[in-house]
């Protein structure tokens, strides 16, 4: 049981789809990350479906309003299983500079349930690449009764 | 099936049906990788390097990955045919090697007599496997997407066949095996303009390169498999490249002379491969280099550009076969110094009067 984990694990670790979708400033970093400089393609994550039907990975970057929080909700709830989030930056992680604000959402985790929180204002595509890489981590771990 | 030489029909049919689907899936496995590395140094980045050395194992990580992943069908979709056109999309892509020979006379049945005639076809098939995709999903984009494949299709199939035409004439022959054993001189280098043509239409049949209007993900999002996930959107990935790679064995097939080269009775499918993976590049080269067309841009130069210019080619090519042709096929080798500047001389004044308004294409043009 625990090989077939493996296999199934070593597949999701090197095949993590993001979803092409960015909320406020930080996505320009997360374009950055995804460009040649710093080559999100080197861990097989070039490919940025535009459908969520088809991403395993959402990269929310940046400030989630109450406005579009149902959209955010309704997209996470389209990606098909096994599914998991990246909240990138101050905003998505607490609300960042807009906390206490009356439109923002203070942390996308009361939407969506998130796997890893990089921190920044925004973080730098560095960052972002090592909360990929804790991802990976993550997804190693997963035992064979978690699968889906 | 006495026109088979090899007795046994159906013990040579499951071999070789068999040989072709193992030879398919590891191409496409081979070429996903390939592509992915080769847009590394064009793009100046690494590519997919993790996954093993030179990242050779990436096809097969993201394979386990979709082919595992949860299969969503919308509330809405027309259920059986959402779940048969993948499978609709991807037979013609196998059925097209059928005829086409790996080796001289391998093949499935290289030799079948109306072979080119039968791979234009089949590939047109698939496009009804893209537009059962898109209309079942119930989802607007999905059907844009789907609408437009027909009217790429339709448009680029014409250019296509007529570039066809010409290596036909040039050859004497429909089948295959015979179109390669006529190129003592590759056809690339007696017709260029064919080449080109064909390869520009190929490109937009298979939806490649500039021409991936169907999934143009910054208009339609996904296009025609937006709502598909996990083996079925699977296979259309397959589909895709598939047909890559069956439209480009159909190229090394009719231009660059199929398994013909140096020492070719015994090493002739490792030249077959090696043209099939050039002519591959040339696809990968032009994704990455030009951006994708828009869709009245896309109509006006398939009918407007390549239209006329493949009828020129085929007039020309028939001229000088009535003139210098010889009995069995075949032209003589100084007809490249005829085809070559006569290809260059109509590509520019043709692109000339393109752009001086022939080509324009809007409201009020
Ligand atoms: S964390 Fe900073 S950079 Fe990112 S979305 Fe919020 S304000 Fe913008």
């Amino acid at each position: 049981m625990s090989s077939i984990a493996k296999v199934l694990n070593w597949g999701r670790h090197y095949s993590t789809w993001p979803f092409g979708s960015g909320l406020a400033c930080c996505a320009m970093e997360m374009v950055a990350t995804a460009s040649s400089r710093f080559d999100i393609t080197r861990f097989g994550m070039d490919v940025f479906r535009a459908s969520p039907r088809q991403a395993d990975l959402f990269i929310v970057s940046g400030t989630l309003t109450w406005k579009m929080a149902p959209a955010v909700k309704m997209l996470y709830d389209q990606m098909a299983e096994p599914k998991w989030v990246i909240a990138m930056g101050a905003c998505a992680i607490s609300g960042g500079t807009f906390a206490h604000s009356y439109s923002v959402v203070p942390g996308v985790n009361r939407i969506i349930p998130v796997d890893v929180y990089v921190p920044g204002c925004p973080p730098r595509p560095e960052a972002l690449i090592y909360g990929v890489m804790m991802l990976h981590k993550k997804i190693d771990k997963r035992k064979f009764r978690q699968q889906d | 099936m006495d026109w088979w030489p090899l007795g046994n029909f159906w013990a040579h049919f499951a071999v070789f049906a068999l040989a072709i689907i193992v030879f398919v899936l590891l191409m496409v496995m081979v070429f996903i990788w390939f592509e992915r590395r080769a847009f590394g140094p064009f793009q100046m980045r690494w590519g997919p390097n993790r996954a093993s050395p030179w990242g050779a194992l990436q096809p097969v990580a993201d394979a386990i990955k979709v082919l595992l992943k949860e299969d969503i069908v919308p509330a809405v979709a027309d259920k059986w045919v959402h779940f048969i056109a993948p499978v609709v999309g991807f037979l013609p892509v196998l059925l097209i090697f059928a005829v086409v020979p790996f080796h001289d006379g391998h093949g499935l049945i290289p030799d079948m007599s109306i072979g080119i005639l039968y791979v234009v076809a089949i590939s047109a098939l698939s496009v009804v496997g893209v537009f059962m995709a898109g209309w079942s999903s119930g989802n607007k984009y999905s059907l844009l997407g789907g609408m437009r494949v027909i009217a790429q299709m339709v448009s680029y199939e014409v250019p296509l066949v007529l570039s066809i035409i010409s290596v036909v004439l040039v050859a004497g022959s429909l089948s295959m095996n015979e179109i390669v054993a006529a190129q003592e001189i590759p056809f690339f280098v007696l017709m260029p303009l064919g080449f080109l043509i064909f390869l520009i239409a190929a490109m937009a049949e298979i939806n490649r390169g500039p021409f991936d209007l169907l999934e143009a993900d910054s208009e339609i999002v996904a296009g025609f498999h937006i709502e598909y996930s996990g083996m079925k959107f699977a296979m259309f990935y397959l589909a895709e490249y598939g047909h890559a790679l069956a439209m480009s064995a159909v190229a090394a097939t009719l231009f660059f002379g199929g398994w013909r080269g140096p020492g070719d009775e015994y090493i002739g499918f490792l030249w077959f491969l090696l043209k099939v993976f050039f002519i591959f590049f040339l696809l990968i080269w032009a994704r990455v280099t030009f951006p994708r067309l828009r869709v009245d841009h896309l109509m006006g130069f398939g009918w407007k550009f390549l239209f006329p210019l493949a009828l020129m080619n085929v007039f020309v090519v028939a001229a000088e076969m009535i003139v210098w042709g010889e009995i069995d096929g075949g032209m003589p080798w100084w007809i490249v110094f005829i085809n070559l500047p006569a290809a260059l001389v109509l590509i520019y004044l043709w692109s000339r009067l393109f752009r001086f308004g022939g080509g324009r294409v809007g409201v009020n043009a």
